[in-house]
């Protein structure tokens, strides 16, 4: 069984996040991170990995050379190798090139399952993991809260309005968990010490036989930093209370 | 060696994860409630905090003395008492894994590294604690086993821990007649006194481990008679560079905690931290306990590099942090006003915490005559 998990780097979200002045997120703001949720799916991979010997676990990212870092981490918690799609042309990739350039690199990788976290906690767009999906023509189980693998499928559930999803597939599928997925480890100071040497390949899009084009189609034409928030508005029971609470419901269409 | 490495950053930054997830949010209550965290030690133990100098081998991480002393700062920033705890689970480990033979090392390392069993270090009695040379536990050699007798007094972990390392007399030759001892815990003869009410170190138990007539087999003996007493003074030079360590996290967050708040604190017109009398114990206590890292790496790449004058440096070292450590504390106090008083800002436990660490491990004095004796002998 070979699982490859995607992986992003992200700011740290104990800081604030902020806007640069062209509006996009300022990743050098805060600490860069391996994003929270993607340490969640390398978990789901890793405990598959511990009750199954042979298994090999790859994580996979695109991302500037700084990326090392985070993965160094993911290889320090277990994963076996590492694999950076780097070029400068990717800065800036919108959702439609960085699924591309993942499906190519998840497919020379090779694999029987990937594993990507449901949605990145900067910048987001929660449709990698369906893209990559698309691009591979390999069924998607999206945000799954439990997941279960086996040799020949994986399985789990989400949760949906008013209830709860069970799904499966065949391998090769793909997959995206939650936040509700299986807690991650710390890694340990033997992982740490073995992670460096461990293969971490740095490849371009040349060797993805991808030649280098815009990273984005879309213009991001202006970016707003969200309003402060202003004080709710304060109903004091004089007797009218209950009433006023329904019109302000009313009002705004919540009832 | 100013400079950490990249693996070291790497170390620091999992040890920083996993104190400010699993001690940070509880070390106010264990402290109140005089509670001993064995299932997070355990939790420690996964991420090789059990043995962090111990061989590969058997379990430990291996890893060197100058990471030690990163590791206990940043676990004690979090803290002081756990931190301090698992160096002395450190110190016993080490001492079985260097001296122990290889069934030695087999039996305790695994469960020791892995922190599934805990282990206590009994050196000081009653009567003997600076000269712990002058101790009077016995044991007697008795077939193909010993039979120990005494009292060991202080004993951190005891009661909680499955291994005990005794310094026993075994001759009537001072340093020369000590011997160490594996004792697990469960042999008839052996029995724990009350948890010691003190000052600070609350989540972590400290009694008296009493020995009646505990027979022990001779295969657990440490290494060979009369080398007992050298055995423990090697445990010791790592003790005391890590519990110097522990000072410095303890510090280093009282100041971090100290310069937060006089900069939001408002009196006299204005944030206090534009006090310069204020500004400058700040600048103090950043100097103090800098002074004291830099010292502190210095001893622990001596320790590493078995360098001839290791024993002046991790005395040096030990003195020098654990003041800076809990002077910085008890600044800290002041500078909140009344509300470094309460237990609340959390300042005065790092003071009661660290104040121990001026005692024991050779109390400070005992350091001076270290430091002061090689002045004399050259
Ligand atoms: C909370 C706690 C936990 C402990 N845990 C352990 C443990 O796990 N294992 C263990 O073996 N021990 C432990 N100890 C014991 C500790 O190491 C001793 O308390 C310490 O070595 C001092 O010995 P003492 O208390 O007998 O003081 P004493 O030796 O009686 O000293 C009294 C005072 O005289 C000073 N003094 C003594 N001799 C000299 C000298 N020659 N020159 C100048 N000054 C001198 C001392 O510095 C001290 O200030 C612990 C102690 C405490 C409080
Ligand atoms: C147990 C306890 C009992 C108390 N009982 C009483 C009581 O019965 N009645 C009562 O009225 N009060 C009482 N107090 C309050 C006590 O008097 C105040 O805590 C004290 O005056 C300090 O004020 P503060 O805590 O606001 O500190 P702050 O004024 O905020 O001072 C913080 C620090 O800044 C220093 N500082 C402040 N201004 C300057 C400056 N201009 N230059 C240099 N340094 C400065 C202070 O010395 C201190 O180190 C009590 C406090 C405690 C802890």
């Amino acid at each position: 069984m070979k699982i490859v998990v995607l992986v992003k780097e992200v700011p740290d979200t104990y800081e604030a996040r902020k806007l640069d002045s062209s509006g996009m997120l300022a990743r050098t703001a805060s600490e860069l991170v391996p994003d929270e949720i993607n340490e969640r799916a390398l978990e789901s991979a890793l405990r598959y990995q511990d009750a199954h010997k042979g298994t090999e676990v790859v994580v996979l990212s695109m991302g500037p050379e700084s990326t090392v870092k985070t993965l160094r981490k993911m290889l320090s918690m277990g994963a076996d190798s590492a694999v950076l799609v780097e070029d400068s042309s990717l800065a800036g990739a919108d959702l439609v090139r960085t699924s591309a350039v993942l499906a190519a690199a998840v497919q020379r990788e090779g694999f029987d399952l990937i594993v990507a976290g449901n949605e990145s906690t900067d910048g987001r767009g929660g449709l990698v993991p369906a893209m990559v999906a698309e691009h591979l023509g390999l069924p998607l189980l999206p945000s799954l809260d439990t997941l279960e693998i086996t040799a020949e499928s994986v399985s789990g559930s989400c949760a949906i309005d008013g209830g709860t999803l069970v799904v499966n597939a065949a391998l090769p599928a793909v997959v995206s968990v939650t936040e509700r997925s299986a807690e991650a480890r710390f890694p340990n100071f033997k992982g740490i010490m073995k992670a460096k040497k461990k293969p971490l390949a740095k490849i371009s899009l040349a060797d993805l036989g991808l030649s280098p084009e815009p990273g984005a189609r879309s213009t991001v034409t202006a970016a707003v930093e969200r309003p402060v928030r202003a004080a709710g508005t304060k109903i004091v029971d004089e007797g009218q209370a209950a009433q006023e609470l329904a019109d302000f419901l009313a009002a705004n269409r919540l009832i | 060696m100013f400079e950490l490495n990249e693996d070291q950053l790497a170390l620091v930054e999992t040890v920083r994860d996993f104190a400010t997830a699993a001690l940070a949010p509880n070390a106010a209550k264990w402290d109140e409630t005089k509670h001993f965290p064995v299932d997070v030690l355990r939790d420690a133990g996964d991420l090789g905090l059990g043995g962090v100098y111990a061989a590969e081998e058997y379990g430990g991480s291996g890893l060197t003395r100058s990471d030690a002393v990163l590791i206990f700062e940043e676990l004690a920033k979090a803290d002081p008492a756990i931190a301090a705890y698992i160096s002395i689970h450190n110190m016993v480990v080490w001492m079985v894994d260097a001296f122990g033979n290889d069934d030695q090392r087999a039996e305790w390392v695994p469960q020791l590294a892995s922190m599934e069993s805990l282990g206590s270090y009994c050196l000081t009695e009653p009567g003997a604690g600076s000269d712990a040379a002058a101790l009077t536990t016995r044991a007697v050699r008795d077939g193909d086993g010993y039979i120990l007798n005494g009292v060991k007094q202080f004993i951190s972990g005891a009661g909680s821990s499955a291994l005990y390392i005794v310094m026993a007399r075994t001759a009537d030759t001072g340093s020369r007649g000590i011997t160490a001892f594996l004792v697990p815990t469960g042999e008839p003869g052996l029995s724990f006194g009350p948890n010691e009410k003190k000052m600070g170190w609350n989540a972590q138990p400290t009694r008296q481990v009493i020995l009646e007539d505990v027979r022990i087999p001779a295969a657990n003996r440490l290494g060979a008679e009369g080398t007992g007493f050298g055995i423990a003074m090697k445990g010791l030079n790592g003790g005391r560079i890590n519990m110097g360590a522990c000072s410095l996290g303890g510090g280093q967050a009282a100041l971090e905690k100290t310069v937060a708040y006089l900069k939001q604190r408002e009196a006299f017109g204005g944030p206090l931290i534009n006090q310069q009398a204020l500004l400058f114990e700040l600048a103090d206590m950043d100097m103090e306990l800098e002074s004291a890292r830099t010292l502190l790496r210095r001893a622990a790449d001596a320790l590493d590099r078995g360098a001839g004058d290791t024993v002046r440096l991790c005395a040096m070292a030990k003195r020098v942090a654990t003041d800076a450590g809990f002077n910085a504390a008890n600044t800290a106090i002041q500078l909140h006003g009344g509300y470094g008083y309460l237990a609340e800002y959390g300042l005065e436990k790092i003071a009661r915490d660290l104040r121990v660490h001026q005692i024991l491990e050779g109390s400070n004095e005992i350091m001076r005559l270290i430091v002061g004796r090689t002045l004399a002998e050259d």
